[in-house]
């Protein structure tokens, strides 16, 4: 148990036994520091397209059982070498560059996309004292690092010339940005109550109870996962890459080792959204059995990868079950739903901060959150106040015709 | 010291990612075909000849998206020290945040009954 739990400081430590004895002792102590980073993110650099392999076998066996098909299962046990078979051939396929294209936009487009996605994996908490760079400002950074994508998207996009990848880039930063506001809004609360912005600070601030218990948590939690899903363009928000419209999206022009590099991002940025997700309120790498027995059963790092593979599964779950959006409606969901709702949750928060203590009081501010929380579901869904606002239903409105897409 | 070494490993971290994203297809460089043919190399458009340019001007609803969403990117990061402080501030400055929440609040308000945030 113990030396599981300890099995990947081991490992980096068995690591650094070699430059240890290779070099002069005022040398290594000097490098000890830059030589544990450099395992630490090696580490990390096997671990992420581990993660990838099978993310993409994980979904297509997952999508594949709920339509009542076998999935792959050809290419080893399972299937469960074909990631390895469908990496081979992206590897020796040719890397077609159209005439029309601006070579160099394009060619950097998915080496962008996947440096943002690899970087996020350096704020990840897998476990206790697994972290690589443990950075007090981790919030804005994973804020900041995955607007970058857009950028990519964008660049992909305007860079192939086509008018496929023109009109899903286009999408995609429409779509981006505005799920990047009720994201940022939804962490505000836990930024509040934990108060501090490091994801290791976080998890830690959680021992006392995990934040998804609380009526703020909870709502805090569904906005963060819905935009979160948004953010990484995974269905059903998948207005970017609507294969039944826009035949592959922003990675027409592309094929070979570069489309590849696209599929990565998605997955890394997927699994990233996930772990973000148990790390800021389902109590990160806390064992649950010890936080309430006291007993461990389970490494941490086991722990985090438990739950944070439920929340992929339900990534894939989403896939295989909800429709693609219109993009009205997904904007609409954002900027009149989303981001109301988080606005609501910070004073939802600081009214839980204040209460005091005692189970009376708890159960009091349970009934009074669900009440303010059901009650703006209801404004903010309420047919007569949306066609007020709406365009689309005034009755003297241009736009009553069939909405236009683009 | 321990904030240097977490941004200096962020920093090693861009690096390797850089190699990271480079390598594959530097990699593949070596390994993938190269028989390119004139219909190959035209622009995928179902089996037609692309006969316009789509670099065309753009839907001014996308302006109108990208300001608001200026607008509240950068209260995010207005109420993210607020939230740092919260519980050392007190309920003054929570007042003063519900305050300050409120006037951006009255721009969206502006903004949905001006229909702004309706794609068009």
């Amino acid at each position: 148990m113990e030396t599981i739990e300890k099995l990947f400081l081991t490992l980096k430590s068995l690591a650094l036994m070699g430059p240890e004895m290779l070099l002069p002792e005022a040398w290594f102590a000097l490098l000890k520091i830059p030589l544990g980073i450099v395992v630490g993110i090696s580490a990390l650099l096997v671990v992420a397209p581990v993660t990838m392999l099978f993310l993409t076998w994980m979904e297509r066996k997952v999508v594949a059982r709920m339509q009542k098909r076998y999935g792959p299962n050809r290419v080893g046990k399972f299937g469960s070498l074909q990631p390895f078979a469908d990496g081979i051939k992206m590897f020796m396929k040719e890397d077609i560059l159209p005439l029309a294209v601006d070579p160099l936009l394009h060619t950097l487009a998915p080496m962008l996309v996947v440096v943002p996605a690899v970087m996020l994996f350096a704020v990840i908490p897998f476990g206790k004292d697994m972290i690589l760079s443990d950075l007090n400002i981790a919030i804005l950074f994973i804020m900041s690092i995955s607007s970058i994508e857009t950028i990519a998207i964008l660049m992909a996009g305007w860079s192939s010339r086509n008018t496929y990848s023109m009109l899903s880039s286009l999408r995609a930063a429409a779509q981006v940005i505005s799920y990047e506001i009720p994201l940022g809004f939804s962490l505000v609360p836990v930024v509040m109550i934990s108060g501090q912005m490091s994801t290791y600070g976080i998890v830690m601030a959680q021992q006392d109870g995990w934040y998804i218990f609380t009526p703020w948590g909870f709502l805090a939690f569904l906005i963060f996962f819905i935009s979160g899903v948004a953010e990484v363009n995974r269905s059903p928000f998948d207005v970017a890459e609507a294969e039944s419209e826009l035949v592959a999206g922003f990675h027409t022009e592309y094929s070979g080792m570069k489309f590849g590099l696209f599929y990565m991002a998605e997955f890394l940025g997927g699994f990233a959204i996930s772990c973000f997700a148990v790390a800021f309120f389902f109590g990160g790498w806390l064992d649950p059995v010890e936080q309430l027995t006291g007993i461990a059963v389970l490494p941490t790092w086991i722990w985090f990868l438990l739950k944070s593979y439920v929340f992929v599964f339900v990534l894939f779950w989403f896939r295989g079950t909800l429709p693609r959006f219109r993009v009205d409606l997904l904007l609409n969901f954002c900027w009149k739903y989303l981001l109301p709702m988080a606005l609501i949750n910070i004073p939802l928060a600081a009214m839980w901060y204040y209460l005091p203590d005692g189970i009376l009081y708890k159960i009091i501010g349970w009934v009074v959150g669900i009440a303010i929380i059901f009650g703006m579901h209801q404004l903010f869904t309420y047919k007569r106040l949306s066609r007020l606002y709406s365009a689309y239903d005034r009755p003297d409105s241009s736009l009553r015709t069939a909405p236009q897409k683009g | 010291m321990t904030q240097e070494f977490a941004w200096a490993s962020m920093g090693l971290m861009s690096i390797f990612g850089i190699i990271f994203s480079t390598l594959p297809i530097a990699g593949a460089f070596f390994f993938r075909p190269s028989k390119s043919n004139p219909s190959k190399v035209t622009s995928y458009e179902c089996g037609l000849h692309p006969k316009t340019t789509p670099l065309i001007r753009l839907n001014v609803q996308y302006y109108l998206f990208a300001l608001t969403f200026l607008i509240f990117s950068i209260e995010i990061l207005y109420v993210f020290p607020w939230a740092m402080n919260f519980k050392t501030l007190g309920p003054i400055a929570l007042v003063e945040m519900a305050l300050f929440l409120g006037v951006l609040l009255m721009g969206l308000i502006y903004a949905w009954r001006k229909v702004g945030l309706e794609w068009q």
